[in-house]
C-alpha cells in the first residue's frame, strides 16, 4: 500500500503548527495568546460560514460553468462583455479549475480582454460577500463591489491592448 | 447538477478551503500579537505608501477573497487602516504571483504578466477610490 500523498494545503498547516511549536518554546504567552484569539475568531465566524455554505450549494445549483459556457459565444461584443462579467461573479472555483475553462474558451475564439474581464470579476463573489459586509459594511461592499466591476471593463481593454 | 451533487461540491469546496482558512488565521494572529506595535509605524495614513505596502502584501498571498475577507476584517480591529486592507484584498484574489506557472501554461506569458501587472496598479486606485467615495457618501 502506497502512503497517501498530503496536499500542498496540509503541508501549510503543518507548517504554521510547527511555527507555533517555536513560538511556544520561546513564549509562551505569545503561544496561548494567539491560539485564544484564533479560536475566538473562527468561532465568531462559523454562523457566517455557514450562510456562506448555503450560497455556495445554491448557486452551484444553478449554475455550472457548462451551462454559462454555452451562453458566452456567439454574442454582440457589448453583450460578451456583460456576460463575462456575469460569468466572473458568478462562477467559483480554484485557478487549476478555473484556467484550463478559460484555455477552452481562448481555443474557441474568445480574445484576451474578456478572459481579463472574467478573471478580475472573480473579486466580487456572492456568496463571500456577506463576509464582506458583516467585517465593512454594506457601503464599503457596494462602492468596492462596484468599482472593481467598472473597472474590469478598463483591465480588458488595457490587456487587450497591451497583448494582441 | 442535482441538490445532492450541489452539496456534495459545496461540501468538498468547503473542506478544500478550511486548511488554508484555519492556517491563516492561526498566522495572522501570531503576526499580530508580534508586530502589533510595528505595524503603526509601518502604515502612517499616507494614500500611496499604505495602498502600496497593503497591495505588495496581497500579491504574495494568493487565495479565494473570503480569507482575505477575514484576515482585513482582524487587521482593521488591529487599527490598520481600511486603505491598506483594501489594497491587500484585491490584490490577494487578482494579482497572482504563487499561480503565475499555472497562468502562464494555460493563457501564455505574455497575457499573465500584463493582466497582474494592470491588477497591480488598478489594486491601488481601486482602494483608494474606495476610500474617497466612502467618505463622500
Amino acid at each position: 500500500m502506497t502512503p497517501k500523498k498530503l496536499s500542498g494545503k496540509i503541508y501549510f498547516l503543518i507548517t504554521v503548527t510547527l511555527i507555533y511549536l517555536v513560538a511556544y518554546l520561546f513564549n509562551e504567552n505569545l503561544f496561548f495568546s494567539s491560539l485564544q484569539k484564533t479560536l475566538e475568531m473562527f468561532l465568531k465566524i462559523i454562523p457566517i460560514l455557514i450562510v456562506t455554505l448555503g450560497i455556495m450549494i445554491l448557486v452551484n445549483l444553478l449554475i455550472t460553468p457548462e451551462r454559462i459556457r454555452k451562453h458566452l459565444l456567439d454574442k454582440s461584443k457589448f453583450k460578451r462583455y456583460f456576460y463575462f462579467i456575469l460569468f466572473g461573479i458568478i462562477v467559483s472555483g480554484p485557478p487549476y479549475i478555473i484556467f484550463p475553462i478559460l484555455k477552452d474558451l481562448k481555443d474557441k475564439g474568445v480574445s484576451n480582454d474578456l478572459l481579463a474581464v472574467f478573471l478580475y470579476n472573480r473579486n466580487v463573489k456572492i456568496p463571500f460577500l456577506i463576509v464582506m459586509i458583516y467585517y465593512f459594511g454594506i457601503k464599503f461592499t457596494i462602492i468596492n463591489s462596484f468599482l472593481i466591476i467598472i473597472f474590469s471593463i478598463f483591465n480588458g481593454l488595457l490587456v487587450k491592448k497591451f497583448t494582441d | 447538477m442535482t441538490l445532492k451533487k450541489s452539496i456534495k461540491q459545496s461540501l468538498n469546496n468547503f473542506k478544500a478551503m478550511l486548511p488554508i482558512l484555519i492556517g491563516v488565521l492561526l498566522l495572522v494572529n501570531l503576526l499580530n500579537n508580534s508586530f502589533q506595535d510595528i505595524y503603526f509605524k509601518i502604515f502612517t495614513g499616507n494614500y500611496i505608501t499604505d495602498s502600496l505596502i497593503g497591495a505588495l502584501a496581497g500579491s504574495i498571498s494568493f487565495g479565494i477573497p473570503i480569507t482575505s475577507y477575514i484576515i482585513g476584517g482582524e487587521l482593521l480591529d488591529q487599527g490598520i487602516n481600511l486603505l491598506a486592507i483594501t489594497a491587500f484584498m484585491m490584490t490577494w484574489s487578482t494579482v497572482g504571483v504563487a499561480m503565475l506557472p499555472l497562468e502562464t501554461n494555460f493563457l501564455g506569458n505574455k497575457f499573465a504578466i500584463v493582466r497582474n501587472a494592470l491588477n497591480f496598479v488598478f489594486a491601488i486606485i481601486i482602494s483608494i477610490l474606495t476610500i474617497i467615495l466612502i467618505n463622500f457618501f
